[in-house]
């Protein structure tokens, strides 16, 4: 038995071709644009000027949620470095000669969330109200939203048998039915965290970059970085220093989502290669009966 | 100069002293100022309650730091406010006449005398530990328990055995409540207690005929509700993580943190910062020594003095975690490059190798 080096490179060279033609046949018309904001959605605004880094919002949210302290070699802090198992709200301090800033990281609710757009067997939802939550009965434990996400937000309970995904569900089932906003947006002495709907925060952002510009850096973290969040930033210091990354203005899941969805439309691309791999198998065996 | 009122020439109880007391028990009870003019009637009532005053294992501790309170005094306290019918320290008579006495008040307050215990009781050996008059602390207990209308144990000792129960309890030293049971005992426990929440809740009991509620050990909530860490002036320092590591050294001269030193504070429940003791307004942490946990039964005498406690609710410090911490993830170029190289010479050198291996199948 031989399979000749040219019929291979041809079946392989045709099934290639194959794959590559396959977006253009279907054509841009699949090409998902990013979704956008919807008036309902609700969010919070973070301005770092107003915070005072007391981390009531933190406590606020462990009280909340029933969550486990996390603590430090001491043994006597409940002092988690980074969003983890156990935390699901952090506030951490950039500081540089000039000043020091802080800067509240939990999950940003993206608008067009790369986590819902990955998840296989949809335990990541987007509510209506713009609340991206996860559902303990759905999840199978892949963690793919855990790579999906550019923020680093979801955590997974490695140390448990039946781990879970925690991240900020802005007290969907704890605070914000009892009283109406989230634990830490109740618990912020000084408001620098506040809840309300996305359109109205970002108002709000606005008039206060507006109203006191040499305070601010001109930009509202979030209102279009990948796609836009229901979780704004406003900050006195450039937000890649807080840790916050520089996305582009469309979604991750638009671009993910379009591939995809044009590879597989009509199931081309797989009838293509399929048939590539059929007509090599069917020249090797033709090949045999030669012999 | 004297501090506050002295003793010597102001002898005579003014209306203003009263007021003066009632006022500061309200306010250390948490009680609305409508209470004030109450309490005071009832501080003024002609007929003052009995109390008699027992001590059995004990350093007088108790009764010195109430000779010690502020605002009110002792003397005001047993002439004015309360008939002391017995009290082996106070009393000027000794003998066979002291104990008739304590006979004579059990008679005639009975069902209505207000029973104050000093120590705790021994209970090994038939109590012959401790031995009063020719009868055992026990006896004296269970026969002036009999009759009265409540029990206030003040100390340690007298709440659940104190220093003289902390292991290996020769003598089976046991508080009041594990003794008597079916009559109210309220615990004021300490070593010694802060004065003012013994006073507090004899004018708690005068003013509203029962003894104030309290909490599963019997401490009156008014005084041992609150966990001393989170009422102490140095709360900041822990927070901040600055702490005292030997005494006298810079932290401790600069009033940080006892917590490194085996301060129980962060699993104590009591007052003590609040409102302080004697004239002074001062506490053992205030001075720059530890807190033993005196209050907490399974604290003091129970825990070693300088073994660190337990946090019972830990909190995040003021310290912060950097936006973006430094991780040992990831490559860099120069070491991917050099672990490529490596894999390639090995690769090569093997290939080269395997060449001038002898070929088995064409032989």
């Amino acid at each position: 038995m031989e399979i000749k080096r040219r019929n291979f490179l041809k079946g392989l060279a045709g099934a290639g071709a194959g794959v590559a033609a396959a977006p253009l046949i279907s054509g841009t018309a699949l090409a998902r644009e990013s979704k956008k904001l919807q008036e309902d959605h609700v969010g919070m605004l973070y301005d770092n000027t107003r915070c005072v880094g007391c981390k009531s919002c933190e406590v606020a949210c462990k009280r909340a949620n029933n969550l486990p302290v996390e603590l430090d070699a001491s043994g006597i802090y409940d002092a988690p470095r980074d969003l983890s198992e156990k935390t699901m709200n952090i506030i951490k301090m950039y500081k540089d000669e000039e000043g020091q800033a802080y800067v509240k990281r939990q999950c940003m609710h993206c608008v067009d969330p790369s986590c819902v757009s990955g998840c296989p067997v949809s335990a990541l939802n987007k509510e209506p109200n713009g609340i991206v939550t996860w559902d303990p009965d759905a999840c199978c434990g892949c963690r793919y939203c855990q790579m999906n996400c550019p923020f680093n937000i979801p955590k997974f309970q490695y140390n448990d048998f039946y781990g879970r995904i925690v991240k900020c569900e802005m007290c969907i089932n704890t605070n914000l039915p009892k009283q109406g906003q989230p634990a830490c947006t109740e618990a912020c002495p000084n408001d620098a965290v506040i809840f309300g709907k996305v359109t109205s925060l970002l108002d709000e952002a606005k008039r206060r970059i507006k109203q006191s510009p040499h305070i601010y850096v001109n930009q509202v973290y979030g209102e279009k970085e990948g796609g836009g969040t229901s979780v704004i930033y406003l900050s006195k210091v450039p937000f890649e220093k807080l840790g916050l990354p520089n996305l582009p203005d469309h979604s991750q899941a638009s671009v993910s989502e379009s591939i995809q969805h044009s590879l597989y439309q009509g199931l081309i691309a797989p009838i293509v290669i399929y048939a590539g791999l059929a007509a090599i198998a069917f020249k090797n065996r033709s090949g045999d009966k030669e012999e | 100069m004297i501090l506050g009122k002295n003793p010597l020439v102001d002898s005579k109880v003014k209306r203003r002293d009263f007021l003066t007391l009632s006022t500061k028990t309200a306010i250390a009870l948490g009680l609305s100022p409508a209470f004030i003019p109450k309490m005071t009637k009832a501080l003024e009532k002609k007929e003052k309650p009995a109390v008699i005053w027992l001590h059995f294992q004990e350093c007088t501790g108790c009764t010195e730091s109430l000779l010690r309170a502020r605002g009110v005094d002792l003397a005001t306290l047993i002439l004015d406010v309360i008939s002391l019918e017995y009290h082996e320290t106070l009393f000027a008579a000794a003998g066979h006449q002291i104990e008739d006495q304590l006979q004579a008040a059990m008679k005639r307050y009975a069902g209505k005398y207000v029973l104050v215990v000093e120590g705790s009781i021994p209970t090994k050996e038939n109590g012959h530990y401790c031995m009063i008059g020719g009868r055992t602390a026990m006896e004296i207990l269970k026969e002036t328990a009999e009759n009265c209308a409540a029990i206030i144990a003040i100390g340690s000792c007298a709440s659940w055995g104190g220093v003289q129960s902390s292991g290996p309890n020769p003598t089976g030293a046991v508080g009041v409540q594990s003794l008597i049971t079916n009559k109210p005992v309220v615990n004021i426990p300490g070593c010694p207690p802060n004065p003012y929440n013994f006073l507090s809740t004899v004018v708690h009991y005068l003013t509203f005929n029962k003894l104030p509620t309290h909490d599963k050990q019997g401490r009156p909530k008014f005084a041992y509700g609150t966990l001393i860490h989170d009422q102490c002036e140095r709360r900041g320092h822990f927070n901040a993580e600055r702490f005292v590591n030997e005494f006298g050294d810079e932290g401790h001269r600069r009033g940080w943190c006892l917590y490194k030193m085996g301060c129980k504070g962060p699993m104590t429940f009591s007052n003590c910062p609040e409102i302080g003791f004697n004239r002074y307004l001062k506490w053992p942490v205030a001075i720059g020594h530890p807190c033993f946990g005196c209050t907490e039964k399974a604290v003091g005498y129970t825990i070693p003095l300088h073994t660190k406690a337990e946090v019972l609710n830990p909190n995040p410090p003021q310290v912060y975690a950097r936006p973006q911490e430094p991780t040992n993830q990831g490559t860099s170029l120069v070491a991917a490059g050099a672990i490529g190289a490596a894999i390639g010479v090995a690769g090569t050198a093997i290939a080269v190798k395997a060449k001038k291996l002898p070929d088995s199948e064409e032989e």
